[in-house]
């Protein structure tokens, strides 16, 4: 790593933290969103600077996006202009950050006691080739589990935040022979 | 940068997203502290891969923690939806009867 790739990491390592803390330091909830949005971006640019291309793209890329939804649900929730409301809602705020301060020292302890290992970082020819060699090939478990709980992901994210189920139209033993809904009518009714 | 350098700032930021999700009264700030906590993991599992890992394919590891944070973040909305739906606000002081 030269000097310049030492001078980057610190330089994104301060902003990831210290955006981090911005998050629940700032006064809206937008510029919250937004200061989480650069950390990511920055905890992303550290995975570049790792040489996990493909995962530090996808980190920034997907991070960015779901800031983006996160900042649509705060409007919706919140029923305020966030970016002009301030606002603090906290409880247990010094104990929160003893508690906050004592794991940062436990696990800093850890990591600097620690005997690691002495290596010379990994060298690999193409990364993200090596990565998805090894999602179909040995590591294929992996994604077999990952793609059920992503579909799993979706049918529990629907049936929790539906305002009406079947059970609400078609009565708890679903035997109702007419949907009952506020609003009459629909396709084949 | 070493490895334990890439460890402290990932430690940093799993405890600044401690403090978030203990302290926060919203949800949805309470799901911005679990996920600078998860970010920290991110950084450290990519940290542990490059200087440690024998093999490549170690990087799956981080490629399953993104998924998981993308599980947390879509469960974490529905159920935000459902108990602003239930009770008009999205405070965790309001969803007590979750611990029963």
């Amino acid at each position: 790593m030269t000097v310049i790739g030492d001078i980057l990491f610190w330089l994104v390592g301060a902003v990831a933290v210290l955006s981090g803390a911005a998050v629940f330091w700032v006064n809206s909830m937008a510029r919250a969103t937004y200061a989480l949005a650069i950390s990511f971006v920055a905890v992303g640019l550290q995975l570049l600077l790792l040489d996990q291309a493909y995962l530090g793209i996808i980190t920034i890329l997907m991070m960015v996006m779901e800031m983006a939804v996160m900042a649509v649900y705060m409007i919706m929730y919140m029923g305020m202009n966030p970016a002009l409301m301030p606002m603090s809602m906290v409880h247990d705020k010094r104990l929160s950050r003893a508690i906050a301060i004592a794991t940062f020292g436990l696990l800093a302890a850890g990591i600097v006691l620690t005997p690691w290992p002495s290596g010379s970082p990994l060298q690999v020819d193409d990364v993200t080739l090596a990565l998805g060699e090894a999602l179909m090939g040995s590591k294929m478990l992996a994604m077999i589990v990952l793609s059920p709980v992503m579909v799993a992901t979706i049918v529990a994210g629907v049936s929790l935040s539906l305002p009406r189920g079947r059970y609400d139209r078609y009565g708890d033993d679903l035997q109702r022979r007419r949907a009952d809904d506020p609003q009459p009518g629909g396709v084949g009714r | 940068m070493t490895l334990e350098t890439v460890l402290l700032v990932a430690a940093a930021l799993f405890s600044v997203g401690l403090y978030g999700a203990i302290s926060q009264q919203v949800v949805v700030m309470v799901m911005m502290g679990l996920e600078l906590m998860v970010n920290g993991v991110i950084l450290a599992a990519g940290a542990f891969w490059w200087f440690l890992s024998p093999e490549p394919t170690g990087q799956v590891l981080l490629l399953v923690i993104i998924a998981a944070m993308t599980v947390e973040m879509a469960m974490g909305f529905a159920v935000a939806t459902l108990g602003h739906r239930a009770r008009g606000s999205d405070m965790t002081d309001t969803a007590t009867e979750l611990k029963e």
